[in-house]
């Protein structure tokens, strides 16, 4: 007992140790302000990702705005003219632009951030970072993307009112920094979950290629929610548990004053992606520690 | 209060060998059974040694097993070991790239890497701006990068580059680049891997100067892996030796470089490993004599060298040449003895020959050495070679017939001499 107690006291004493790396994982090690103390690199890292996509290239950052015009160029002319779907009034061109823009935001955190581990296995496998700071650079450079996307978009809002078109932009548009963001989020916890699988099973890198594709058919993004209820009664539901239809639609309503959501889907796409989040945090936070002997 | 600053304790680290395919998931859900049931994870329990060259015995490997170690605030401790020791996965534990199987490191400084050369350079990026993302990645704010800037880009001396895209430097401009960002970085703890392994010898010079520099003035304590003997030798106070994953040695550098040394060589007598049964020459044997008596292997500084090599051959032969290379313990050259040189006639007969190679008053410091032996015909067509194959120690001895011995650290040989003032 004497003995017990002496190592006890030594314990405490030695106890000034700044951090102990060891094998035992905790359920959430979530060191905000460790975070915090990396910021510069997150900047740095948001800079270099927007900076160099495009060097070496003549048009530069007008790639960006030639995706998704073009996107939205084609769906008007298969979904709209050919296939003759109605876009309760909205120019279709505009009604596809919109959805283009923010499914794109979506797509590409996602696929960028379900890659985290693989791509970034060199640099990780020499030195120590918070891991999160790499999809949340990816979250914040796409969102500089999507900005620059936004200006197009009101660009041709503007044209299209001048026009005469029946548009009208809601009250609620406000609130649109809160979808982007929960959009943000989602692509955030669900690229996280798939980047920390996708270490160990490769097979999951396939998935998430045609997936995001098949995705976006039951996303409403080249076509309104309540068309599905109407024509498809039997499948809606596929759309209706899909909270980026959601997020779709209620941006439609925001920008274009046109759509139906229910306080229910809204209720439940905000649960559904601070889920999600969770859960990505959780098993990134797992994998991130030695994740470096299975990539 | 004692002054360590990094504690490891029983750290030991499991790799699966092989592929990581098939049999993965199911290893994963045996896991995560026994976890669930709060039990061990027992795939902890079975694993090899490693030892890279025996065949695996199971499917794990212990890559480390049970190290134990502290360092002492400023403290330059060099981790030697030979390829697959475990040198590498040890700084990668350190720097908390991947986690230990068992076994926890306790740290009261902050730990920053500069594992191999470069990390994180982005190649479209310059100079400049990778100087900043590297120091960034490495843990520095941007405001203290900033003060740093010039100081960072002097040491570099990659002045006019700086402007440039790093994918057009050459690899040398690169490390020199990510030597100065990580030199001038803070941490309490620097972990160094390899990094000299590329840069010019002025720039290896420089950054030696440098880490001396870091851990003496600075107060900060470092971490150093190479297989560069000499520059473990310059900087380093203390080493541990790793072999196959465990510490076999933690000792003072000089020690250590000499256990590391001896890793795996031929320490006691001469043996050959090569085939000689189609060779009409070859060396048979080599052996240090001294006062007639064969030592073992070790010498004293000013000693007679007396080396004797014994030769077989099928028929006779007139006029060989026998060169000899003596290699110091980090493989250079020290010396070439050559019979042509000095004007000796050999002429092998059938059967055995025994030729002496004498060096009066060994002019060597302490430390390990390594022969190389080479036989040609007269026509300079070759007859036989031993490389580095027989090796011996040198302990301190009186020279100079005065009893004062010299330290290793001053020079490289001893020199008869003589210092007196001019009337």
């Amino acid at each position: 007992m004497g003995l017990f107690s002496k190592a006890l006291v030594l314990n405490t004493v030695d106890d000034k140790w700044l951090y102990t790396i060891s094998s035992k994982k905790k359920l959430i090690d979530f060191n905000l302000k460790e975070i915090w103390r990396y910021r510069d690199l997150l900047i740095l890292f948001v800079k270099r990702d927007v900076v160099t996509l495009y060097k070496q290239t003549i048009l530069g950052p007008l790639w960006y705005l030639i995706q998704p015009l073009f996107t939205a160029l084609v769906f008007t002319i298969i979904f709209n003219k050919v296939a003759n779907i109605q876009t309760e009034g909205i120019p279709p061109f505009l009604f596809n632009l919109a959805g283009v823009s923010i499914w794109n935001y979506f797509n590409s955190c996602l696929t960028a951030t379900s890659d985290t581990f693989k791509t970034n296995a060199a640099i990780f496998g020499k030195v120590y970072f918070p891991r999160i700071i790499v999809p949340l650079s990816i979250i914040i450079s796409n969102l500089v993307k999507f900005g620059i996307q936004i200006l197009i978009f009101i660009a041709f809002y503007l044209y299209y009112l001048y026009e005469g078109a029946n548009i009208q932009i809601d009250g609620s548009v406000v609130l649109f920094p809160v979808l982007v963001i929960l959009m943000g989020c989602l692509g955030l916890g669900l690229g996280m979950i798939i980047s920390s699988l996708v270490t160990k099973y490769r097979d999951l890198k396939f998935l998430v290629t045609f997936g995001v594709q098949l995705l976006m058919y039951v996303s409403a993004v080249m076509y309104p929610l309540s068309l599905v209820n109407e024509k498809l009664p039997k499948y809606a539901w596929l759309v209706e548990y899909n909270p980026l239809a959601y997020i779709i639609e209620t941006a439609r309503i925001m920008l274009l004053g046109e759509g139906s959501v229910t306080t229910f889907g809204i209720v439940y796409t905000i649960v559904f992606v601070l889920f999600t989040l969770f859960l990505g945090i959780i098993i990134f936070n797992r994998t991130e520690k030695s994740f470096i002997d299975t990539v | 209060m004692s002054n360590t600053i990094l504690k490891v304790s029983n750290i030991s680290k499991q790799y699966r060998l092989g592929l990581v395919g098939t049999g993965t998931l199911s290893h994963d859900l045996n896991r995560w059974w026994y976890a669930i049931r709060g039990k061990d994870d027992p795939f902890l329990k079975v694993g090899g040694v490693n030892d890279r060259s025996q065949s695996a015995k199971g499917d794990y490997v212990w890559a480390l097993k049970d190290i134990n170690f502290e360092v002492e605030k400023g403290e330059v401790l060099g981790i030697i070991g030979k390829n697959g020791a475990g040198k590498s996965t040890l700084l990668k534990l350190l720097s908390r790239v991947t986690s230990p199987s068992t076994g926890e490191i306790k740290t009261k400084g902050k730990i920053a890497s500069l594992l191999e050369v470069g990390t994180g350079f982005h190649p479209e990026l310059t100079g400049l701006e990778n100087i900043y993302l590297n120091g960034a990645i490495l843990g520095m704010t941007k405001s203290e990068i900033k003060s740093k800037e010039q100081d960072i880009i002097e040491f570099s001396g990659c002045k006019m580059y700086i402007d440039t895209p790093v994918k057009r430097y050459s690899s040398g401009m690169r490390v020199r680049l990510a030597f100065a960002v990580a030199a001038f970085l803070e941490p309490d703890i620097l972990v160094i891997d390899e990094v000299l392994a590329v840069g010019d010898a002025e720039f290896q010079k420089k950054a030696i100067g440098k880490m001396q520099d870091i851990s003496k003035g600075g107060g900060r304590t470092v971490l150093f892996v190479s297989h560069n003997m000499v520059a473990v030798q310059n900087l380093c106070s203390r080493c541990i030796v790793l072999e196959n994953g465990r510490i076999v040695k933690n000792c003072g550098t000089q020690e250590a470089i000499s256990a590391y040394l001896s890793i795996g060589a031929i320490t006691s007598d001469f043996s050959r490993t090569d085939d000689i049964a189609d060779k009409n020459v070859y060396i048979d044997d080599v052996s240090l004599i001294k006062d007639g008596v064969k030592s073992h292997n070790v010498i004293k500084s000013g000693d007679h060298f007396d080396l004797l090599v014994q030769i077989k051959s099928k028929m006779a032969l007139q006029k060989i040449s026998v060169e000899v290379g003596i290699d110091g313990a980090n493989g250079e050259r020290l010396v070439y003895l050559s019979n042509q040189l000095v004007e000796s006639e050999i002429n092998l007969t059938e059967g055995n020959n025994k030729v002496s190679v004498k060096i009066p008053d060994f002019p060597f410091l302490p430390g390990d050495y390594s022969v190389t032996i080479n036989l040609k015909e007269n026509n300079g067509a070759k007859l036989d070679i031993i490389k580095n194959e027989f090796r011996f120690r040198v302990e301190g001895g009186d020279f100079y017939k005065t009893g004062k011995l010299n330290t290793n650290s001053r020079g490289k040989y001893l020199v008869a001499h003589e210092i007196f003032k001019l009337q």
